[in-house]
């Protein structure tokens, strides 16, 4: 099925949060990075609502919180201090990372906060060990060119990355701290985008910009974008946690066909005259028609002492199987608010049945017992009584919402693209004063000295690289995505090497050492610049570079200059080329026997094959020719 | 009606005055560049004169510099926040009668969100509303005494507090809890302990490390496990305070021997030289001692709330100038507790104004800086000078627990040889007469 995107309304905004690559995090001192060891502390905490929220918090957070949710906070010493356990105020604001985000700010011509005040946003879902996430403003009203259309950015936040939820059992959480306080840039685009491809667009525009600062994380989950998808006449649906454009496309594609199947099984339902007076919570108790039942799961909860309790929903018969997407019916959606409100592994429904050992008979039993007519469903749950209440309760409330069309919600992103109910949208953002963390003010001298320092803008950026140094394409993307623009702009500037052997090096061949095991993340950059001195000046050959990359990755710390020395890759001279060349002659007296070709072509292999880093081909042949000449 | 625009001064105070706006407000701020909307904001104190705080429609507060072009107009009044007040809930019977008793603090606490002011939670309903499961546990009534910071404490509270205690102990309370800053925790909870000697049932105190306004403040399951506690067995003056990093156990800790041994940590608390008394584990109160005070609601509590406020307690360190101790006797000061080095020593140089001052009639007693262990005088020659001149060594006192009872003592007794015998006399547990190895209790004072 293909969506007339314009004609649906589809309405996109996105929230693009990338982890800043600073020396500590954005209020403690502990390295910015996740832990590679096993944990070593173990604390177990609650979160309470507080009580300005009660009834006005996030029902479910609150709700999880009355059913004991707890939360496992698992910690290794080398990537987390006493303030990600909430055991120790906040330190004073990241300035680092503070100006990284004036420079993005810069960027994307934002104005710049004069104050930035931190908040706390509550959150108690466990993934901040304090109950809420530091946030702050730090510039707003910015803009982005985006395939000739102006994306207004509506503000820019430095914030904390929360911590890593590594599992779930029951109601225990468990979350890893490590990643809890790296800073982390949000990006918000106003919500100004029509199509799929549009937000994929302009989601990379964003990362390119803040990857133009050198001054970003890269690689898989250190950037997360979050979305706001509507369609005309449905709701805003917040989804949560996307980290590929790729992903970002797909689902924003199966975001708008879901709203657009909501609303179709809306006006199905008003053509049935569905109204929510109709949809009562009256549960009943079924346990007696199916205590026999062959059903595995209604077997297992009955011999754990459960029941089996239903309810009816009257006309709404053939809309559980109605599909909304690859994989997803609208029942799919009922049982998920089924599972988190009730606990419950699922529900079933009298459309499906007979099935999971589940009879026909059963099923007539459960559909006279309840009154049930041909177009009404039956909706029964098998566990402790009290799940199970909790469970109807949220499939009738569903069911209501279902008359409406589109109810809002924040949903979570899976790895097909996808999305799954994850919590009710919060209201109105509960934030407050950070008041453990003094403002800062941003003075004028601080942005004058930000401002010398403006990367530019990734489009000017490539074309600076494919018509002053000539690169193609594909190399000035690559230079324009690694962190070595800089020392590539040095290297040009005070050698005579062609740009594309610096690009390749800098790019491609680090690239390839580092599949090989090669250490090369270690390197300095300032012996990198060395090699190519080395290079540019004849003490070595371009043909050596790869082999003394890797030694120096290996010994770090010790000069370009002891590697081309300990390889023995000095570059040699015509006249000791000549003297190898004439003491392979004499060493195999037959070659000059052969014919003229044939003969320079056995010289130079065996010439080669000892010179090999030590001198360019194009040498090599001069010799050879020169030797065997007619 | 004066307006409210707290914290702001000089520039931006009158720039809000002549705009006719205050904090609550909704306003439109103007200057050459931009134009922003919000709800002006109170400002900390001790910020300059040159930014005024608005909270933007999303809820973020961001600072506003003023300049010379700046206006602002006031385009509506803001939201007030809305509280409903919970209902309380109804009392089971037979539910044990416990009595909270706040001193200031805010171990119960809402937010203002349209200030970001914490407002404390005071009434039962508020308690209850904060704590829920706190009608599962006891019948709860609750009242303000003080509304203070706890580091500004001092004995003639102790005194009133004591006999607000007493007095609840006579309507028959099956219990008593007191809600304290932690900074100084440690001192009431020794004061109240000579203060209410023979207490028929108990008495806990407790505090938070992390303010109540946050989901994650330990607030509220240490006043939870504090009122359990006060429902249970051990009728003496104890703190309850977290254990360790994680929220599932809260310490029980003798008012005499406990100590706040960290400054953020929620397991600040430690019982020093002796273990703790209990702990309370998923709502269960665990004994972990043979010996303490029982429950027994016929006991007649002795109230003697008198404290002496002058006494110093004085921590030694190498080049201490012995002018110190003259200055104290000067000012008539009539008892100084010492934390003297390793077993109890002075350097010589502050002899004489030592000996000279107990010639004048000041008590003078010798705890150790070392925190863990017991002082013993006898062993090097300096302690024995010191004791030779009248010093009296305290033992495993704690030096906060010896300065309140060296306050308690000289409340009771003028004389310095009552005095002394008093000092030396263990009263209510603030002297262990063994040390024992417990590997456990020396981990857990975190030494």
């Amino acid at each position: 099925m293909k969506l007339d995107y314009k004609a649906i309304g589809l309405t996109v905004g996105i929230e693009t949060h990338q982890q800043l690559k600073t020396r500590h995090k954005l209020f403690c001192n502990c390295h910015p990075d996740l832990s590679e060891l096993e944990p070593e502390i173990r604390f177990l905490r609650r979160l309470r609502p507080t009580q300005s929220e009660m009834g006005q918090v996030d029902p479910a957070a609150f709700f999880e919180f009355q059913r004991g949710k707890t939360i496992v906070y698992e910690a290794t010493s080398d990537t987390s201090c006493l303030v990600e356990m909430d055991e120790e105020p906040p330190h004073n604001l990241n300035t680092e990372a503070v100006d990284i985000c004036l420079t993005i700010a810069v960027m994307l011509r934002a104005r710049i906060v004069d104050e930035i005040h931190v908040m706390r946003k509550v959150v108690i879902d466990g993934s901040n060990t304090t109950g809420f996430q530091r946030t702050a403003i730090v510039a707003r009203e910015g803009t982005l060119e985006v395939g000739g259309k102006s994306i207004p950015i509506q503000n820019i936040c430095l914030e904390e990355d929360a911590a890593r939820k590594t599992g779930e059992k029951g109601m225990i959480s468990h979350y890893a701290i490590d990643r809890l306080g790296i800073p982390l840039i949000e990006v918000t685009t106003g919500p100004v985008i029509h199509t799929p491809e549009e937000a994929r667009e302009v989601a990379k525009e964003i990362g390119d910009v803040m990857r133009a600062t050198g001054k970003v994380k890269r690689g898989l989950g250190t950037i997360r974008q979050d979305l706001n998808i509507s369609i005309t006449g449905g709701a805003i649906i917040e989804v949560k946690g996307v980290q590929r454009l790729e992903d970002l496309q797909k689902v924003t594609r199966f975001e708008a066909r879901r709203q657009h199947m909501l609303l179709v099984i809306r006006n199905e339902l008003r053509n049935r005259k569905v109204i929510e007076k109709n949809l009562q919570e009256e549960i009943v108790d079924v346990t007696k028609i199916l205590e026999h039942s062959n059903c595995k799961v209604i077997k297992d909860a009955l011999r754990r002492g459960g029941v089996v309790l239903a309810v009816k929903i009257p006309s709404f018969g053939e809309i559980f199987g109605l599909e909304l997407g690859p994989g997803i019916r609208f029942g799919t959606e009922v049982s998920d608010y089924a599972r988190f409100w009730g606990g419950v592994g699922g529900i079933f429904h009298t459309d499906e049945l007979p099935a999971y050992g589940i009879s026909r008979n059963e099923k007539t039993d459960l559909m006279n017992s309840t009154g049930c007519k041909e177009r009404d469903l039956l909706v029964f749950v098998a566990d402790e009584r009290e799940r199970c209440e909790e469970a109807l309760k949220a499939v009738v409330e569903r069911c209501k919402q279902a008359i409406d069309g589109v109810p809002p919600e924040t949903r979570a992103s899976t790895t097909e693209g996808t999305t799954r109910y994850m919590r009710p949208r919060p209201g109105a953002e509960r934030m407050y004063p950070e008041t453990d963390v003094p403002p800062i003010t941003i003075k004028r001298e601080r942005l004058e000295k930000i401002g010398q320092d403006i990367p530019q803008m990734p489009r000017d950026l490539i074309r600076k690289l494919t018509v002053v140094y000539g690169l193609n394409k594909k190399l000035a993307d690559q230079l324009s995505d690694s962190p070595f623009l800089d020392l590539f702009e040095t290297i040009i500037n005070e050698t005579s090497l062609p740009p594309a052997l610096v690009v390749v090096t800098l790019t491609e061949t680090l690239k390839s050492l580092r599949r090989d095991g090669i250490p090369v993340d270690t390197l300095d950059e300032k012996e990198i610049y060395n090699l190519f001195l080395l290079v540019d000046s004849g003490r070595t050959i371009k043909e050596a570079i790869p082999d003394l990359l890797t030694w120096i990755s290996n010994n770090r710390g010790r000069p370009a200059e002891e590697a081309v020395r300990e390889l023995g890759l000095e570059r040699l001279g015509d006249k000791q080329l000549k003297e190898i060349a004439n003491r392979i002659l004499d060493e195999n007296p037959r070659i000059s026997q052969e014919p003229l070709r044939r003969s320079r072509k056995i010289l130079l292999g065996l010439l080669m094959k000892e010179v090999r880093g030590r001198a360019e081909a194009e040498e090599a042949i001069e010799v050879v020719n020169r030797l065997l000449s007619s | 009606m004066q307006k409210d625009l707290t914290g702001y001064r000089g520039k931006a105070l009158d720039l809000l005055i002549s705009s006719n706006v205050e904090v609550g407000s909704l306003i439109e701020v103007v200057d050459e560049e931009t134009r922003y909307e919000g709800v002006l904001m109170p400002r900390y104190e001790l910020a300059d004169d040159e930014h005024i705080v608005v909270k933007l429609q999303n809820g973020y507060n961001i600072g506003i510099k003023i300049g010379p072009q700046t206006t602002i107009q006031q385009i509506g009044s803001g939201k007030k926040p809305k509280y409903q007040k919970p209902s309380i809930p109804k009392s089971r019977p037979n539910l044990p009668r416990v009595a909270i008793v706040s001193t200031g603090g805010t171990i119960a606490s809402r937010v203002d969100y349209r200030t970001g002011a914490v407002r404390p939670a005071l009434t039962a309903g508020d308690l209850y509303a904060v704590v829920p499961e706190l009608s599962d546990v006891a019948e709860v009534k609750a009242e303000i005494l003080f509304s203070i910071l706890s580091e500004n404490m001092i004995p003639k509270y102790w005194s009133k507090l004591a006999r607000k205690i007493a007095q609840i102990v006579k309507t028959g309370a099956d219990g008593i809890v007191v809600t304290h800053g932690t900074d100084t925790l440690g001192y009431t909870a020794a004061a109240m302990s000579f203060a209410l000697q023979n207490l028929p049932v108990p008495v806990v105190l407790v505090g938070a490390q992390r303010s109540s306004d946050r989901p994650s403040s330990d607030a509220a399951t240490n006043l939870l496990a504090a009122v359990k506690m006060a429902t249970g067995p051990i009728a003496e003056v104890v703190v309850a305070m977290h254990k360790g990093l994680g929220d599932e156990t809260i310490l029980i800790h003798r008012g005499t021997k406990v100590r706040k041994c960290h400054t953020s940590r929620r397991d600040a608390f430690k019982s020093i030289n002796v273990p703790p008394l209990a702990q309370v584990r998923e709502g269960e109160v665990e004994i972990l001692v043979k010996e303490y005070q029982q429950r027994d609601k016929t006991r007649k509590l002795s109230l003697k709330e008198k404290f002496e406020p002058q006494v110093a307690l004085i921590k030694t360190y190498p080049g201490i100038d012995p002018r110190i101790i003259e200055f104290y006797k000067e000012k008539k000061f009539k008892g100084i507790v010492f934390e003297g080095t390793g077993l109890g020593h002075l350097p010589e140089e502050c002899f004489p104004p030592i000996k000279d001052a107990i010639s004048k009639g000041v008590v003078v007693g010798m705890t150790s800086q070392c925190i863990a262990g017991r002082v013993r005088m006898t062993v090097y020659e300096t302690g024995m000078d010191l004791l030779s001149m009248g010093v009296i060594p305290l033992g495993d006192m704690l030096p906060e627990t010896a300065t309140v009872k060296m306050m308690w003592v000289l409340g009771q007794t003028k004389t310095p040889e009552e005095a002394g015998k008093l000092l030396l006399e263990n009263l209510v547990g603030e002297i262990a007469k063994r040390s024992v190895a417990e590997e456990e209790a020396f981990d857990e004072a975190g030494l």
